[in-house]
């Protein structure tokens, strides 16, 4: 995946809650499959209205989206981060996120953070004032910055860790090949297999 | 001190622990459908790697397949599963394909075989994976780079969630099902109230359930925000197993039963949060919203989004009746409907076929009603029982197994601007359809809404 040290770029404002990964890719788009070309169903009914922000040319070329609470709730389908990194998005922030998708996101190298939903409507109206001011997402110093705003936020350091690194799950997990092993030879006589 | 059921799942599945790292879990079974695991097979041909247990690992064919007879008529659909078919012959897996005996959705079939059993580890790139928590399993859906990791190395990385009490006390009413609670659960605790916790749904409404009930409830634990909602098991569990494809038998039997009566929260295990609520004072449920949190009881009206003192909860209340179509005051049992749907891993067993069979018996349909058995084997038993006779006496489209009108990947869909009473799991905005308007509801109100054209319940008849 890709390594995410620190970004800095524009900023778009989603003000909308429970943002589910339907509306971040909707169901049409699932047929695919490859990994590839997931950017055009990217928030694809929500942008058939003009008025959607993301079609705002103000905010073109944006690189952080600033959702309202509840972004990425509902299905697993890790396809809305695909959309959303192809799209240009390098991180997301909200004051919550569906499980699955905050998951899913670090797997990826999208970097979800969890900011207070005050800081998020602070950061939200600043890019509404100046659609053309630089916010930086530090993962090094876990900050947020924009102009004088410093919000710090949290992250597990083992997750940081890897998504500095750019880490593979599966490699590392294979350096503990033996453990599973092990495990397995313990495992009760009677769970079932499917052969 | 005690451990939740949750904690005694969890710790039995621990690979490996180390300080400041995630625990590597095992898991015991992985289920596979064709729409999230393409790029997970890709990634393992890319890397050189294999299926380290295609023996844990089933798949089936069921978000894209098509409910009436016939091949996939959609390019893209068929491309995805005939996908499916190149990658289990490819690694091994066992494949149940359409028009299979054991074909149905993912979540209806492994239960059905007997495959998911108490105490196990459960996961599937799908969200409603959480159904078969009702087992006292530990069931979660993962994305399709999990997909990839389990296939590889049959465990996962994770971090244990907190752990929640749903505690639901006295007796459901008569005519109120599993689905209104668990509406009304997510209606209290709210879409985001489950995030970081495995639910545990106790209490004697809970148990009263039966194991399509409780699979019903854990099915849309992840409605609420939590990736895994558990029931502990009992007599109810073991009566459901025993005897199915996959279940111990013999000595084994035994063996298993009394390990599975040890998954029981302790007496004095702490819970991270505890919710209550009263089962004895719900009605039939329906949502009026785009959430799945945005409902309440079919007597009621749309609320009015300046009921919400919440800002945020407010401005998606607007939100929402604007994309409904729907003005605060409308009494819910005005609502009128274009499209009924009986089906899904949330309501698409047995028993909700016969819930739904009852109340159209001798009736007839004013709206497009779809039925969907969530298995082939599930219509094979309702057909032996003669409720497609039923079905179609009453003006209804009894079809073939698949996830259908739940999310319309196949053509089963909403056009823009109709409106459906589904027994589906989720009425998010374009969810049936691209402008689709979605009421969740249960078997029986679907029935009723079905006979009126109106949101309705069979009390109404």
């Amino acid at each position: 995946m890709d390594a995410f040290t620190t970004h800095t770029g524009r900023a778009v404002p989603l003000r909308r809650s429970n943002v589910d990964t339907d509306q971040i890719i909707p169901a049409v788009w699932l047929k695919q499959v490859s990994r590839t070309g997931f950017d055009k169903g990217l928030f694809s009914a929500w942008r058939e209205d003009p008025s959607f922000v993301l079609n705002d040319p103000a905010y073109a070329g944006a690189s952080v989206l600033i959702s309202g609470p509840d972004f990425g709730t509902g299905s697993s389908r890790e396809h809305a981060v695909w959309a959303l990194q192809q799209y240009g998005f390098r991180a997301v922030i909200s004051s919550r996120f569906g499980d699955i998708f905050r998951n899913n996101s670090t797997k990826m190298g999208l970097l979800p953070v969890v900011l207070p939903e005050a800081v998020v409507e602070d950061l939200q109206a600043k890019v509404e004032a100046d659609p053309a001011a630089e916010l930086t997402v530090d993962l090094v110093e876990k900050q947020v910055r924009l102009g004088d705003v410093v919000a710090p936020f949290e992250i597990d350091d083992y997750t940081r860790w890897r998504l500095m690194e750019g880490l593979d799950d599966i490699g590392l997990t294979l350096r503990h090949a033996e453990d599973i092993d092990q495990y397995e030879n313990g495992r009760q006589p009677w769970l079932p297999t499917t052969v | 001190m005690g451990r939740t059921l949750a904690e005694k799942v969890w710790e039995q599945h621990v690979v490996r622990r180390a300080e400041g790292e995630p625990d590597l879990l095992y898991i015991d079974l992985h289920l596979v459908h064709e729409v999230t695991s393409p790029q997970a097979f890709d990634g393992l041909r890319l890397s050189g790697r294999t299926v380290r247990r295609p023996d844990l690992t089933i798949a089936t064919e069921d978000h894209n397949v098509p409910t009436v007879l016939g091949p996939i008529a959609d390019v893209v659909s068929r491309t995805q599963v005939e996908t499916l078919r190149k990658n289990t012959a490819e690694f091994g897996i066992r494949l149940h394909p359409m028009g299979d005996a054991g074909q149905g959705v993912v979540h209806i079939i492994g239960p059905q075989f007997g495959l998911t059993q108490p105490g196990m580890t459960v996961v599937c790139g799908d969200s409603h994976t959480s159904t078969h928590g009702a087992f006292g399993a530990l069931a979660f859906g993962i994305g399709t780079s999990e997909v990839e990791h389990v296939l590889a190395t049959q465990t996962l990385p994770a971090y244990r969630p907190k752990t929640m009490a749903v505690e639901v006390k006295g007796a459901l009413p008569y005519g109120v099902t599993a689905k209104d609670l668990i509406l009304a659960i997510i209606a209290q605790i709210g879409t985001g109230g489950g995030q970081g916790y495995i639910v545990e749904y106790r209490g004697e409404a809970v148990r009263a359930l039966s194991m399509e009930g409780r699979m019903t409830v854990c099915n849309m634990s992840i409605e609420a925000g939590a990736r895994a909602g558990m029931i502990a098991p009992d007599e109810t569990t073991f009566e459901y197993l025993r005897g199915r494809p996959h279940a111990p038998s013999g000595a084994a039997w035994d063996e298993a039963v009394e390990y599975w009566k040890t998954l029981r929260t302790d007496d004095d295990a702490v819970f991270d949060k505890v919710v209550e609520i009263d089962a004895s004072t719900l009605t039939p449920f329906v949502t009026w919203g785009t959430n799945p949190g945005q409902g309440a009881p079919l007597g009621s009206a749309v609320p009015s989004p300046e009921q919400f003192a919440d800002p945020v909860e407010r401005a998606a209340a607007e939100r929402a009746l604007d994309y409904m179509g729907l003005s605060a005051g409308t009494r819910l049992r005005d609502i009128q409907v274009d499209t009924v749907f009986v089906g899904s891993c949330t309501n698409g067993r047995l028993e909700d076929l016969r819930a739904a069979a009852e109340v159209l018996r001798g009736r007839t349909v004013v709206t497009r009603t779809l039925i969907v058995p969530g298995s082939m084997q599930v219509k094979a038993d309702a057909e032996a029982e003669g409720l497609h006779e039923v079905f179609k006496a009453a003006g209804a489209e009894w079809r073939e197994a698949g996830c259908s009108m739940c999310l319309g990947m196949n053509p089963d869909t909403l056009k823009p601007g109709e409106r459906s009473a589904s027994t589906s799991n989720r009425n998010f905005e374009g969810r049936q359809g691209k402008g689709g308007r979605t009421h969740l509801v249960s078997p029986q109100v679907a029935a009723a809404t079905a006979v009126t054209g109106r949101l309705a319940a069979p009390a109404d008849l």
